[in-house]
């Protein structure tokens, strides 16, 4: 095994009887199961994980959890690569492949570094300011912009995982398991309420994991996690969820959770369970336990591989046994960093120092480091930082007394490690989420949760509540967890608030910004607030020069809180600097909204399995087999597949379409209509209901016959179409278009329920119900004749616009004798289970007169044949009656149905509205794009005045030559004239007809 | 996504329910119509109020029993203060307070 030379011999919560193996930029490392991508590489010494942003300064790890702005990974191979993960939180397995970022040819060789000698030449608002002119150069500086941007690489193939999604509600949702969260999940779950604890780490316990002389309940931190874990998972109504990020704060308490459910397994091909699942929860009460965020201090050069926050070093030393260097300094404003002063040095790193900016600390945490005799600092500041792919050492100096400059005796330490901590910024971003504000706490020098939203049940506790006392925060989280589920109705049973004796109490902390240099700011060194997007002090400096003094403008200026990390470790650093420099409050500067999500999320979850064919249902006709044994080529409709065309061995498209019109106008043919919409309407308010939904009379039509009808929006336009039938005085059979089946439906209820609730009329989808073949030709009736014996056929009893009731085939079927092809036709239905033998049989008696079966395409040239609209096609929404000349369909006697006032509109009585007419090219055989725009006078060059596009054009085999519908401006007052259509370097000349191009005299239909 | 109580079915996930247009718009009668200028009948046809604070609209429980009803909402807080049945009058809310 090889060495892991900064790894402790002993303690952390790693099982070092379980080596694993894995890669960083080609070379093999070991760590072990428990560590992080992060604390493993610290174990065996590498600190240079990365290259920044803009800069390409050499960078390490910063912090230990989801703040991480420095170690982006991309993490994995081929189809499963993912960029800009956290090292932090990648969970080490056996084979683990990452690869640093931003960086070439190499991490410790890298050109891009150039960008930091001429960084004077790229400050903030660069780009803004370089590439503005001249206007046409953004074309060509664009590709170089966008090849620069960026720091990992997307996959190219498709991701071969599943993902999941999940709907769960709860009493008590708790976020962050952290002392807080667990006290309060303890105090809920023993009351009976229904809780689900979430966590974003591995394992539940937060900050506990990373103590080592707490002791809680009389026993080790350690130990009282696993027991509050224990009795958790004991309790019937606790779902306890590790591994899982609640990265989205909804309206009324809808909260948005991903779970890595595999990914700590690395990948695993077929997996059973998802890789990761996104969960839906709806909780009574949310509690946000999410803790706080340590803030970095800003000195000079902070962004050396080996600058690191005081407490993630406590973390890794304290839990993954991990050195993050073997010599350190620290720097602090406050006394929690003297908790990593006495870590560090137990676990056997030299804490030369701590260099503190207060010049007379008393707390007793203070007092136990000197009593360990660890070199106490006061009044002192790190001004520089020596190391430029690791740290070598720091200079440190006298602050004046006013705390705003150094004195020049300097003294130099050589070290590996510059440990820095600025205080505690409560992770408000949830909270934030639910639209409630953040306030300013001058006592924690940071935000805390303002006032909760009215319909966001919700309490931050602990940490994200600017509590950070152990014992404060395990009362306060047992406090939220009884009084939340007492609130819900659940009982007294939730025990006492776990104890902890002996916490040292803390001095004040002292607010510093910027740890002063012996040079401006802005000259030799860096001080870096923002380092994932590499702004430093000088930047934020700069935008209050240049006038961008409020945070929305110095956050679009120079970037800051921005990418991935989203500000997480910078953001009150940038909003205290630009407060100092215009000497107003903190709070005046403004405070960022946060939005979700709190860390990246994949595209994957929110996807779950609705891809592919899972994407939208698939809805298919009973006869849907059949199509597939006879070659049907398909089409969707809205979620239907429609046969599109049958072709036989060796045809085209066009050959198959041509013959199945053919076929149509010269034989008997067949085509699958169940997909059509159907609406059952019953009711005494029936025959009232359709006269106010159709523009004609519907009252005297008598029962057995059936009307074509137009439905129009309240604004006069034309909505859908359809045939209804009357089955008895009060019971209606509605077909509506394919598409607009659900439109019609809700559109017959929304009216009923809302504006006429007092009559009596039902409204029932039967689409799905009656299965619809409609047969097509001179021959139908000959073939139908061969099939049934109850059902009269000649044209004296069964007449055009009727229908009958009876047997085919030897099951019942109802035969309705209407056209959408101008011939003599009859559409049968029948119920699903009988329609495959219905049709059979008609093919199979069909087959001495040639019997055809025709798809959506031959329809659709066969209905514009006869200059027959299709609802969508030749109308889009702007279109009345009058427009398509269908003047015949409305009801002059009738004194009201939706749309008749619109129709009187100034506008839509406009003689010279755009009206339907044909057109016809000069060529026959040239067939016009559908959508082509039309124009009267022909220019060299476009602007040229539009006056109206093709709506449908097909080639037509009964006519012999091209045909196509258009909307034409004043088209109807136009006929004979010539018309032109540029398209693609040429112009198609042709000329406008009526829209009829076949048996305009409708002699057809009787056969 | 809102939680919102149909009055017929209960508490449901706002991703089962429609929403329609703001409520109470009476669909004028034909004898009123006729005299309605265009700009009035566009008045009732197009124009909805776009209020900060307590609105009134109607909901569909499309993925449920398909009834409509009326809800009374706060557009900034999203805060649904009541639901009511269609046909019922909009309920008085004290609109200052919130």
């Amino acid at each position: 095994m090889t060495a892991q030379k900064n790894r402790l011999g002993q303690g952390g919560r790693i099982d070092r009887t379980k080596p694993l193996r894995f890669t960083f930029d080609g070379k093999t490392y070991y760590g072990y199961q428990g560590d992080t991508l992060a604390s493993a590489l610290l174990a065996n010494g590498v600190s240079l994980v990365g290259r920044s942003f803009k800069y390409h300064r050499p960078r390490g790890i910063l912090s230990a959890g989801a703040e991480e702005p420095n170690a982006l990974i991309q993490l994995g191979l081929g189809d499963r690569t993912e960029p800009n993960l956290r090292a932090t939180q990648i969970e080490l397995y056996d084979g683990l492949v990452a690869e640093s970022q931003n960086r070439w040819p190499s991490l410790t060789t890298d050109f891009g570094a150039a960008n930091s000698i001429f960084q004077k030449f790229i400050p903030s608002g660069f780009y803004y300011k370089t590439f503005m002119w001249p206007a046409k150069g953004w074309m060509f500086y664009e590709k170089f912009i966008r090849q620069a941007a960026g720091l990992g690489k997307g996959p190219t193939e498709q991701d071969p995982d599943r993902y999941d999604k999940l709907y769960a509600s709860c009493d008590l949702l708790i976020i962050g398991a952290g002392p807080s969260g667990l006290a309060a999940a303890l105090a809920a779950g023993r009351s009976g309420a229904r809780v689900i604890l979430v966590d974003e780490q591995q394992e539940l316990g937060g900050s506990l994991l990373s103590e080592r002389t707490a002791e809680v309940d009389g026993t080790s931190a350690a130990d009282w996690v696993a027991g509050a874990v224990a009795e958790l998972a004991a309790m019937p109504e606790v779902t306890l969820l590790s591994r899982t990020v609640a990265w989205a704060y909804y309206d009324h308490n809808s909260v948005s959770l991903m779970e890595r459910v595999t990914d700590h397994l690395g990948p695993v091909a077929g997996a059973k369970q998802p890789r990761q699942r996104l969960w839906r929860v709806r909780a009574k009460e949310v509690i946000l336990a999410t803790g706080a965020i340590e803030r970095p201090l800003v000195y000079s050069d902070n962004d050396r591989p080996g600058c690191m926050l005081a407490s993630a070093a406590r973390t890794y030393v304290n839990r993954y046994g991990s050195m993050p260097g073997q010599r350190a300094v620290i720097m602090t404003n406050n006394d929690g960093a003297y908790r990593a002063a006495l870590d560090l040095s137990e676990a056997g790193v030299t804490v030369f120092a701590v260099v503190d900016l207060r010049s007379d600390p008393q707390g007793e945490l203070v007092k136990a480091a000197r009593a360990k005799g660890i070199e106490i600092i006061t009044g002192h500041a790190i001004t520089g930082v020596k190391g430029k792919l690791a740290v070598t050492g720091v200079d440190i100096m006298p602050l004046t007394a006013d705390g705003k400059g150094v004195t020049s005796a300097s003294r130099h330490i050589h070290c590996d490690l510059v440990l820095s901590s600025g205080g505690w910024q409560p992770t408000v971003h949830l909270h934030s989420q639910t639209r409630a504000k953040v306030v300013w706490s001058d006592d924690i020098q940071a935000f805390v949760p303002g006032n909760k939203l009215p319909g966001q049940n919700n309490r931050s506790i602990g940490g994200a509540h600017g509590v950070f006392g152990l014992a404060d925060c395990l009362a306060e989280g047992h406090a939220a967890g009884s009084e939340g589920a007492a609130r819900l109705g659940f009982g007294a049973q939730s025990g006492q608030a776990p104890s902890v004796s002996g916490e040292p109490a803390e001095g004040a902390l002292l607010p510093v910004w910027i740890v002063p240099s012996d040079k401006p700011v802005g000259q030799g060194g860096k001080h870096f607030v923002d380092y994932q997007n590499d702004v430093t002090a000088a930047d934020v400096m700069l935008a209050h020069r240049e006038g961008y003094r409020s945070v929305e403008h110095l956050k679009r200026y120079t970037t800051m809180g921005m990418a991935t990390d989203q500000g997480k470790t910078s953001n009150v650093n940038a909003l205290a600097i630009m407060a100092g420099l215009r000497n107003v409050e903190i709070p005046s500067v403004g405070t960022t909204t946060f939005r979700p999500p709190y860390t990246p999320v994949t595209l994957g979850t929110f996807s779950g399995i609705d891809k592919g064919d899972f994407l939208d249902p698939i809805r298919k006709t009973a006869m849907h087999q059949w199509h597939e044994q006879h070659g049907a080529v398909f089409e969707c409709v809205a979620q239907w597949h429609r046969p599109y065309y049958y072709p036989k061995l060796g045809e085209t498209m066009h050959d198959a379409v041509n013959r199945e019109v053919k076929a149509a106008r010269t034989g008997v043919t067949i085509v699958d209509a169940s997909t059509l919409g159907k609406i059952d309407i019953q009711g005494p308010d029936a025959a009232w209901f359709l006269n106010m939904v159709y523009t004609n009379a519907w009252t005297k039509l008598e029962p057995g016959r059936c009307r074509y009808g137009l439905m129009l929006g309240e604004d006069g336009m034309v909505f859908d179409d359809g045939v209804t039938s009357r089955i008895s005085e009060n019971h209606f059979h509605m077909t509506t278009t394919t598409g607009g089946a659900p439109r019609v439906m809700s559109w017959l209820e929304e009216w009923h329920q809302c504006e006429w609730p007092d009559k009596k009329v039902y409204f029932t989808s039967v689409t799905e119900q009656w299965s619809v073949m409609a047969l097509n030709g001179p021959l139908s009736r000959k073939l139908l004749e061969e099939l049934t014996t109850d059902i009269p056929l000649d044209d004296a009893t069964f007449p055009f616009m009727s229908f009958k009731d009876g047997h085919l085939a030897g099951v019942p079927v109802r035969i309705f004798r209407i056209s959408f092809t101008g011939e003599l036709s009859f559409e049968v239905n029948c119920k699903p289970s009988h329609a495959l033998h219905v049709w059979r049989a008609l093919m199979q008696a069909g087959e001495k007169y040639d019997i055809t079966p025709y798809g959506t395409e031959a329809m659709h040239v066969l209905r514009a044949e006869k200059g027959f609209i299709i609802v969508g096609q030749e109308t889009d929404g702007t279109i009345t009656p009058y427009d398509l000349g269908m003047d015949w369909i409305m009801a002059k006697s009738k004194t009201d149905f939706l749309g008749r006032r619109s129709l009187t509109r100034e506008d839509t009585k406009r003689p010279d509205r755009k009206h339907l007419v044909g057109l016809l090219t000069d060529n026959p055989n040239e067939v016009l794009l559908e959508g082509g725009q039309i124009v009267a006078h022909v220019k060299d060059r476009p602007p040229m005045e539009m006056i109206g596009h093709v709506t449908s054009s097909y080639y037509s085999p009964n006519c012999n030559r091209s045909i196509a519908l258009a909307l034409v401006k004043n088209g109807r007052n136009r006929m004979g004239e010539t018309v032109y259509l540029p398209y693609e370097g040429k112009v198609i000349p042709a000329k406008i007809t009526e829209p009829k191009f076949f048996d305009s005299e409708g002699k057809r239909i009787n056969g | 996504m809102f939680l919102i109580t149909c009055p017929y079915c209960g508490a449901r996930d706002e991703h089962e329910f429609g929403y329609g247009h703001e409520a109470h718009i009476a669909r004028p009668t034909p004898a009123e119509y006729e005299q309605m200028s265009d700009a009035e009948w566009a008045q009732y046809l197009f124009m909805r109020k776009n209020t900060k604070g307590v609105h009134f609209e109607r909901w569909v429980h499309t993925k449920g029993c398909r009834r409509w009803f009326n809800v009374a909402r706060h557009t900034v807080t999203h805060e649904i203060l009541a639901v009511y049945e269609m046909g019922k009058p909009a309920p008085q809310i004290d609109t200052e307070k919130k």
